[in-house]
């Protein structure tokens, strides 16, 4: 750094420091240098959002007000025009909600070098996807007179996802007791029943059959290997971040879930205060809504400086009010009071909306400041 | 009408009424159930007790001697004959029963585990709420597996049960409420922090009532109907049906009678005090009036939209305010308001007479309430508030001494605030100067539309007039429109020209050459004086009419709309020297809200109320060149030549070509599939994207075809209204009708209308229009318009709502976040949101989108 921006270091915010030093000419003089950078100083000083300043509210301003232009409609193709994704003001609902489950749920899978650049990128994106013995089976056939089954799989798609018929006969015969189970030596699987009701259970077993989790990562429904610049990532629907991480080729310090909750599970608080923000700008940014940053880190300070994610609801972030009267005003005023009657709380009146209701000046803005005065002298007289 | 605060409320504090205080804080015992004797005086001992408050005019409160409306009211008492459970605590001591011992009245946890357990249930109270403690309460005491058994007396426990709403069972045996209360007495007052309860606010004995006290007359007043019949209150009703089976209970209960009847009309008194605290309690039966509506009480008082907390205490009302529907008128500044002249003689500002303006202010008396201007009251210093009429009018003149209050009517100048609804931003109340005017409408500049969100097809706004000194210097300094022109959202201004102002001013740096004196004539409607600016030409040109707005000393450059990277185009680049416009034509890029950098730059270098005045003056230039130059739109701006219609044709029947073709592959299941799509969901995909390509190719044609120099196109071109797209629909093709992000496919069996063919999957059947709206749409064309049009409707009529609360939610949350002293953002309980505002403590109204030029300094200095 210049030596004569040094002292500004501790002044300016890093960002603008960096544009500053980016921006300035070559060949300017240290008078220039000194002089522009005061001039960034005193602009930045005068920038300053004010003490008193209610941003809170500005903030819920600008996103309430263009939530009015937002669309409903709940899908909308993302990028590619393979995966339908909920955005708009559902999506942003869903978010500031701090919901537990979202509606379309999605990873991002960035891989490892060279898996990155495409090296065997269709199988491992396939190897994803959760799949049941019924994407393997090739036919079924059931012999009436001797209650057996006979099932025959794909070997090129057991094959591209490493697998035999042997391993799939072990996962099979766990959930196949009561039956006689073998795997013939072409790879077929042979199942037998016996008893009274044995072609029935035939019958039964058969549907069952088709659903047991054979391979690939479970939750993951979809999966779509995208080409972003340079590099291969995997657009997956479901998540399953435990299990992804597990993985070799997956680039852990990138891949990541648009499901919030989750992200605060395996990653951290951190993690899931960058997630909300990125969420919400991704919706706003789809929607063409331009809303300053500023607005959407105070949000997702709010609903997770606890130290876990709150929901902008009346079980999140306005249950951690400290006044009875606002918490009352919001929702279900009637529980608010009566738990406070029984702890006894005090009001102090240090918000918005008590002074509000009792007719007092409101403790931000020009509300804020009171005035000092010396008390007269001539009490003395009394 | 001095007002001084005498005191200031420093907190409120919540807790239980213990009934030796709900007695002593009573001021009359009610023991009848009557109102009024038989003169409708109201009965001594009665609800209607004047002990209590009055509410008929002329009667003097017994309690504090005031008369009406002075009177505040006072509470009553009645002593119930026997207890009865408070709906609200029931949960409550139903818990509360279940963690104690039954005879010696210790929680359920051995003594020395009580304060280990103790600091681990505070933490959950504190962090998770109330009934969250509770219930880790009992899951301790399920783990400690005491719950049969007290591990202090060793007292075996019954199970108890509750039969709602209001019954509590020990092992199938009733308890009645006197044997809950002395269970509740036993509970040693030491372990109630377990339970979240705070011995000095509440003990739980309390929850059961013995005493109810009365609320005061004021707060359920009757109304005299017409027939001078006297209709109680809905709490008064209530109040009535306690007393009278209270009164009951206590006879049968002298008297001796059998259990039976005391049990029944205990239950009675324990169902009327039940409704009277909430009447939708999910077991019971509401209360209802004679004519089946149930009665309003207590609890729906206070919750909801309608109620007590929202309705009348978040929510205020205020005198001097008036509304009505606005009209546009671009001969006023962006910050005035034209106000009807009938709303000024209504409307008036308070002005304290002084020794100074004693004479200015006797002129309005003089003209009374009649003339304009005038005044309508004046206010002694007593308070006293006088009418000003022809009869007082020289009575007042005499009297007026400083130290008087003149409420004059509004003039020219005053201050006001402006407002529409829905109010979802703070622009959306701005504090305007009144300009009074002739008509019925309150006018606005057309320019100030876009932060109120107005148009003119009928809409109605609200003007307020502050009435002290304080509030006026608020509004001018905080609220006033120059002072709202950077949108907090986005850090640009959200004030610019728009539609025919914008129009104007690229058709006059487009294309006009003016005479000398069509010139001026030009600048003196737009309301310049001085023209020195002007070159000393007979033939003047549009930009250099322009530059006379434009202050000496400053520079700019930016880009037109149509600026392309890389394409010389001198109109495209906008650059203005030394307040000379050189080259470039003024479009909605620099001039409209939202992107006006030019207006940007403006208001950074000379200042809000500069770039106010500035702003109307390029605002009436670009109306004027209007008026002069002419402007319309016609039918023929839409024609199309032979050659691009058949181009246009020639597009169309490729896309239907290729369509059916897809279509054929698709049956034939030859069609290459989308990676995780079905064969189905791949070709709709398919058409559609192909389909729009061909809509987008079309509008390409007829964009490069059409006239630029034609009305229409101007619009479009300079972004007054209207884009391309518009344009070719209106000429060329509509484009696919699209429904839930696909095609339509609703309506009959396998078609969308029945004049297509079963399994149709063709661009026309499933809503793709070819015609433009001037050749017109066939038919079946026009239904699918309408179906897309129905769902579009449907779409904001759901919206509207939704992000209302979420609006509302986002509000209540974050209202109370502020920048401190320190610069730390810190909600109402002073906890750190944030160390510096959006990290780094900038103001995004006071920023450039959000950023410091820095750029723009290092280049300028």
């Amino acid at each position: 750094m210049k030596r004569e921006l040094l002292e500004f270091k501790d002044k300016l915010p890093l960002k603008i420091l960096e544009e500053l030093e980016q921006g300035l000419p070559d060949k300017a003089s240290p008078a220039r240098i000194k002089k522009i950078a005061d001039r960034v100083y005193e602009e930045y000083r005068s920038s300053l959002a004010e003490p008193g300043e209610c941003v809170g509210l500005v903030t819920a301003e600008s996103i309430g007000e263009p939530g009015t232009q937002m669309t409903l409609n709940t899908f909308h193709f993302a990028g590619v025009s393979e995966m339908n994704v909920t955005t708009g003001l559902p999506r942003l609902i869903e978010i500031l909600d701090a919901r537990k489950t979202i509606s379309t749920e999605m990873m991002e899978i960035f891989l490892n070098k060279p898996y990155s650049r495409g090296k065997e990128i269709k199988n491992i994106a396939e190897g994803l996807k959760e799949t049941t013995l019924k994407e393997y089976i090739k036919s079924i056939s059931i012999n009436v007179a001797e209650t057996r089954m006979r099932i025959e799989l794909k070997d090129q798609k057991l094959k591209d996802v490493n697998l035999n018929p042997a391993k799939v006969g072990r996962i099979l015969h766990k959930s196949l007791k009561g039956f006689d189970f073998k795997v013939e030596k072409d790879g077929a699987m042979r199942i037998k029943a016996s008893g009274d009701d044995a072609l029935n259970m035939i019958y039964r077993v058969k549907e069952k059959i088709k659903d047991i989790y054979i391979h690939g990562v479970k939750g993951i429904t979809q999966v779509l290997p995208v080409k972003r610049g340079e590099e291969y990532v995997i657009v997956t629907a479901g998540t399953n971040l435990k299990e992804v991480y597990k993985l070799p080729f997956v680039d852990i310090t990138r891949t990541t879930s648009n499901n919030i909750t989750e992200v605060e599970k395996f990653l951290g608080i951190e993690a899931a205060r960058k997630a909300i923000v990125k969420e919400i700008l991704k919706v706003l940014k789809d929607q063409g809504i331009s809303i300053d940053h500023r607005h959407i880190l105070l949000v997702s300070d709010a609903m997770t400086m606890s130290g876990k994610v709150l929901g902008v609801s009346r079980y999140g972030i306005v249950k951690e009010k400290p006044s009875v009267l606002a918490r009352a005003s919001f929702e279900t005023p009637i529980r608010h009071i009566i738990n406070a009657s029984m702890v006894g709380e005090k009001d102090e009146l240090n918000s918005v909306i008590e002074n509000v209701m009792i007719n007092q000046p409101v403790p931000i803005g020009t509300g804020l400041p009171g005035l000092i005065t010396k008390k007269r002298v001539d009490e003395k007289k009394k | 009408m001095e007002t001084f605060i005498a005191k200031k409320i420093a907190s409120i504090e919540f807790g239980l009424m213990s009934p030796k205080f709900m007695k002593e804080m009573a001021s009359a015992k009610v023991v009848t159930p009557e109102l009024y004797d038989k003169e409708g005086y109201p009965v001594d001992g009665g609800l209607m007790d004047i002990r209590l408050g009055v509410i008929d005019p002329g009667l003097k409160c017994k309690t504090c001697g005031q008369k009406l409306k002075e009177c505040p009211g006072h509470f009553g008492y009645i002593e119930l004959a026997r207890p009865v459970v408070h709906i609200k605590f029931v949960t409550v001591v139903l818990d509360l029963l279940r963690c104690t011992c039954r005879s010696c009245g210790n929680i359920l946890i051995p003594n020395d585990k009580i304060n280990k357990f103790r600091s681990e249930l505070e933490k959950i109270g504190m962090e998770m709420g109330l009934d969250e403690q509770r219930k880790q309460v009992k899951q301790v005491i399920a783990s400690l597996k005491t719950i049969t058994k007290c591990p202090h007396c060793k007292e075996k426990q019954m199970k108890i049960k509750i039969e709602k709403p209001t019954t509590y069972l020990e092992d199938e045996k009733r308890l009645s409420p006197i044997e809950v209360r002395s269970r509740l007495e036993r509970i040693k007052r030491e372990h109630l922090p377990l339970f979240g309860i705070n011995p000095k606010s509440a003990q739980p004995e309390w929850m059961i009532l013995t005493v109810l006290p009365i609320p005061p007359v004021t707060m359920r007043p009757s109304i005299t109907l017409e027939s001078g019949e006297r209709s109680e209150d809905d709490l008064t009703h209530k109040l009535g049906d306690i007393v009278r089976i209270n009164q009951r209970l206590f006879e049968n209960i002298n008297a001796g009678a059998p259990e039976i009847i005391i049990e029944d009309l205990w239950d009675l008194l324990q169902y009327h005090v039940t409704t009277f605290f909430d009447n939708a309690v999910a077991q019971l039966p509401p209360a209802r009036h004679r004519s089946g509506q149930p009665l309003k009480t207590l609890t729906a008082r206070i919750k909801s939209k309608e109620g007590r907390i929202r309705h009348n205490l978040a929510g205020k009302r205020t005198n001097f305010c008036a509304r009505t529907v606005i009209s546009p008128d671009p001969m006023l500044n962006i910050n005035e308001v034209g106000v009807p002249l009938v709303m000024a003689m209504k409307l008036t500002v308070p002005e304290r007479v002084t020794e100074w303006n004693t004479n200015f202010l006797k002129e309005f008396i003089k003209k009374g309430p009649k003339e304009y201007p005038g005044a309508n009251y004046i206010i002694r210093p007593d308070g006293r508030r006088k009418k000003i009429t022809d009869e007082t009018k020289e009575q007042l003149l005499e009297e007026l001494q400083p130290g008087f209050i003149v409420e004059r009517h509004l003039m020219d100048g005053d201050i006001s605030t402006f407002n529409r609804q829905p109010s979802l931003h703070r622009m959306s109340m701005m504090c305007h100067r009144v300009r009074v005017l002739p008509g019925l409408t309150l006018r606005l500049n057309p320019a100030v539309c876009a932060p109120y969100n107005a148009d003119f097809d009928g809409d109605e706004m609200n003007l307020h007039i502050p009435q002290t000194e304080e509030a006026r210097a608020e509004a001018e300094i905080l609220m006033e429109v120059q002072t709202q022109l950077i949108s907090p959202r986005y850090g640009l201004s959200i004030i610019g020209c728009n539609q025919d102002a914008i129009t104007g001013n690229f058709i006059l740096t487009k294309y006009l050459n003016l005479t000398r004196e069509n010139a001026i004539d030009l600048l003196v409607a737009v309301g310049v004086e001085d023209f020195s600016k002007l070159p000393n030409k007979n033939v003047l040109s549009g930009k250099e009419i322009f530059s006379v707005l434009m202050p000496d000393d400053f520079n700019f450059q930016g880009h037109a709309r149509h600026y392309k990277e890389g394409v010389n185009d001198p109109d495209a680049i906008v650059e203005i020297k030394e307040g000379k416009l050189i080259t470039g034509i003024l479009d909605k890029n620099n001039l409209g809200d939202g992107s006006g950098l030019l207006l940007r730059n403006l208001h950074k270098q000379y200042g809000a109320k500069q770039m106010v005045d500035m702003l109307g003056k390029i605002y009436r230039m670009g109306i004027e060149v209007l008026f002069r130059y002419g402007f319309t739109i016609t039918l023929s701006d839409l024609d199309l030549k032979h050659e691009v219609q058949d181009e246009v044709n020639r597009l169309l029947e490729e896309a239907d070509n290729d369509v059916a073709k897809m279509i054929e592959n698709f049956h034939a299941g030859t069609l290459e599939l989308l990676p995780g799509r079905d064969a189905r969901e791949t070709l709709e995909l398919r058409i559609l994207e192909r389909l729009n390509k061909a809509r987008n190719d079309t509008g390409a044609v007829v964009a490069k075809n059409a006239d630029p120099d034609s009305h229409t196109l101007i619009m479009i071109l300079s972004g007054a209204r209207g884009n391309l797209i518009n344009l070719a629909q209106m000429s060329a093709c509509v484009g696919q009708q699209a429904l839930r992000g696909g095609r339509i496919s609703k309506g009959y069996d396998d078609r969308t209308l029945s004049c297509f063919k079963k399994g149709d999957l063709g661009a026309s059947a499933r809503g793709f229009i070819k015609h433009g709206f001037k050749n017109g749409l066939e038919p079946y064309e026009l239904f699918f318009m309408a179906m897309t049009g129905r769902d579009s409707l449907m779409d904001t009529a759901l919206r509207t709502p939704k992000s209302g609360y979420l609006y509302r939610r986002l509000a209540n949350a974050l209202q109370d976040f502020k920048v401190e002293y320190d610069f730390t953002v810190r909600d109402a309980g002073k906890k750190i949101i944030q160390f510096a505002y959006g990290e780094d403590g900038i103001d995004v109204s006071k920023s450039e989108g959000g950023k410091i030029n820095v750029g723009h300094i290092i280049r300028t200095t």
